[in-house]
């Protein structure tokens, strides 16, 4: 039997007023003309609650650039899942965020590039921090649980413990240091973004000792070490087709939300099937879904069942065969691929 | 956004409780679930869950009963009052306060 999925990311759209250089979003971005409606949303929405999806983080992209996101928040609320909302901040004012909470909003998840405004607007391609520092006071004044998202990497992870501080002093309930994950524009920024050891190492220990300051109160600091760091796979999104569903704003439907890399994955539409028909039908969910397509060493290994063979979207991407040992595993014979130290390279931004 | 883990963690809450001497504590304290955190029957696993951001709590029967409870009217002995009516004989006296504190310490009541 297919357990029934969790989760579901909502890409509502792929534009966003930001161009970070290690967004996850395709290289090839969804245009508005693409985009699903709001009827459409809404029956994914509902046929999400029905097959047993209770939590939706609505991202994009920027959802505030959809002018329907206070109807989508409705539909989801209205089938018993609880809403998140993944925003830049850009666009969030009071009243908008009061329209949000009305419909239903339980939660808000703030994104920030680095501590100071100069390196974060020099991240993000634009002007924005100090929108975000405003958004920050409107989710505070809200009482709606405050989540801040930073991913860390080469060109800001040496300023961790300044980071950490601003998140204290904006008030946040819970902090994902979120370390790059090279998928989409990440991979071609490699050079520019990938960290070295030395700054892994000292970050670890910066995190460390906030919390022991924290002492278990807010903020919740979240630290993963990178796969490749370590040589631990990580059993992305609890394993393909597990537990959450991605649905692109084109309506793709996708096990994880880098999953448009791999070639001939052939990933279904909900334009054109039931999300249910999608999650226990449809190939590309089934393809890497438990244990039994694992090559060696994964074959063979005690930790299948925990991991499932790490990230296939990272197999693909380094190898050009998602089938693989995930290259971060340092038992992969490819774990070579992870291993060597980048030189620094130039920025390229996230277009249009 | 960044591609991290989407998928909620999963625990599971309010299996078993031990029992503490409650006597002399504040009877005054009315516990509801915090701002942002959603009770609800989940149909399709035939259980009470709590929402949370990035969690999903499954609870137990008798955790789901209490917390439904909690609107922050009640006090916690009117809570345990009410499930001793329902549940008599049951050693609610000591449990239900030691399992609202319990959930309290996780942030979860207020
Ligand atoms: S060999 Fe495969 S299953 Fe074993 S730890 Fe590595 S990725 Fe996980
Ligand atoms: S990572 Fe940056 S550019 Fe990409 S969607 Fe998020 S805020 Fe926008």
């Amino acid at each position: 039997m297919i357990r029934p999925p969790w989760a579901l990311l909502a890409e509502l759209t792929h534009a966003c007023p930001l161009h970070c250089p290690y967004c996850s979003n395709p290289l090839r971005l969804v245009r508005k003309p693409a985009e699903l409606g709001t009827a459409d949303w809404t029956r994914v929405l509902d046929e999400a609650g029905e097959l047993g999806v209770v939590q939706a983080h609505l991202s994009g992209g920027e959802p505030l650039l959809r002018p329907d996101l206070a109807e989508i928040v409705a539909a989801a609320d209205g089938s018993g899942i609880y809403t998140q909302l993944v925003t830049s901040g850009v666009g969030l004012t009071a009243a908008r965020l009061d329209e949000l909470a009305t419909a239903g909003l339980r939660s808000v998840q703030l994104s920030v590039q680095d501590a100071t405004a100069a390196s974060s607007d020099r991240i993000a391609g634009r002007v924005a921090f100090d929108g975000k520092r405003r958004a920050a006071e409107t989710v505070r004044a809200s009482g709606l649980p405050f989540g801040l998202n930073v991913v860390l990497h080469r060109l800001n992870l040496d300023r961790l413990d300044e980071i950490i501080r601003l998140a204290v002093d904006w008030g946040a309930d819970r902090v994902e240091l979120a370390n790059t994950q090279f998928h989409g524009w990440a991979l071609r920024n490699l050079g520019a973004l990938m960290p070295t050891r030395d700054q892994l190492d000292a970050a670890r220990a910066t995190v460390l000792a906030w919390q022991e300051r924290l002492g278990g109160g807010a903020p919740e600091l979240i630290w993963v070490l990178p796969d490749w760091a370590d040589g631990v796979a990580k059993p992305c999104m609890g394993g393909w087709g597990s537990t959450s569903i991605t649905v692109a704003p084109d309506g793709t439907a996708l096990p994880c939300p880098s999953a448009s890399v791999i070639d001939g994955l052939d990933a279904p539409n909900v334009r054109d099937h039931p999300l249910r028909r999608i999650w226990e039908e449809s190939a590309a969910f089934a393809r890497y879904r438990g244990t039994d397509w694992m090559p060696e060493p994964c074959r063979s290994c005690p930790a299948k069942e925990a991991d499932f063979g790490g990230c296939r979207c990272q197999a693909f991407a380094l190898t050009g065969d998602a089938a693989r040992t995930d290259p971060a595993c340092r038992l992969s014979p490819d774990h070579h691929l992870v291993q060597a130290e980048r030189p620094a390279g130039p920025l390229v931004y996230r277009k249009p | 956004m960044n591609a991290d883990e989407r998928a909620p963690a999963q625990d599971q809450a309010g299996r078993g409780a031990e029992p503490v001497d409650h006597a002399g504590r504040a009877d005054a304290w009315r516990p509801r679930l915090r701002r942002g955190i959603m009770l609800r029957w989940d149909a399709v696993r035939e259980s009470d869950i709590l929402l949370m951001p990035e969690r999903v709590v499954m609870l137990n029967p008798q955790a789901g009963q209490i917390l439904r409870l909690c609107d922050g009217e009640r006090t916690a002995a009117e809570i345990a009052g009410v499930l001793a009516e329902r549940f008599p004989g049951a050693p609610v006296g000591t449990e239900v306060p030691a399992f609202l504190e319990r959930v309290r310490d996780q942030g979860w009541l207020g």
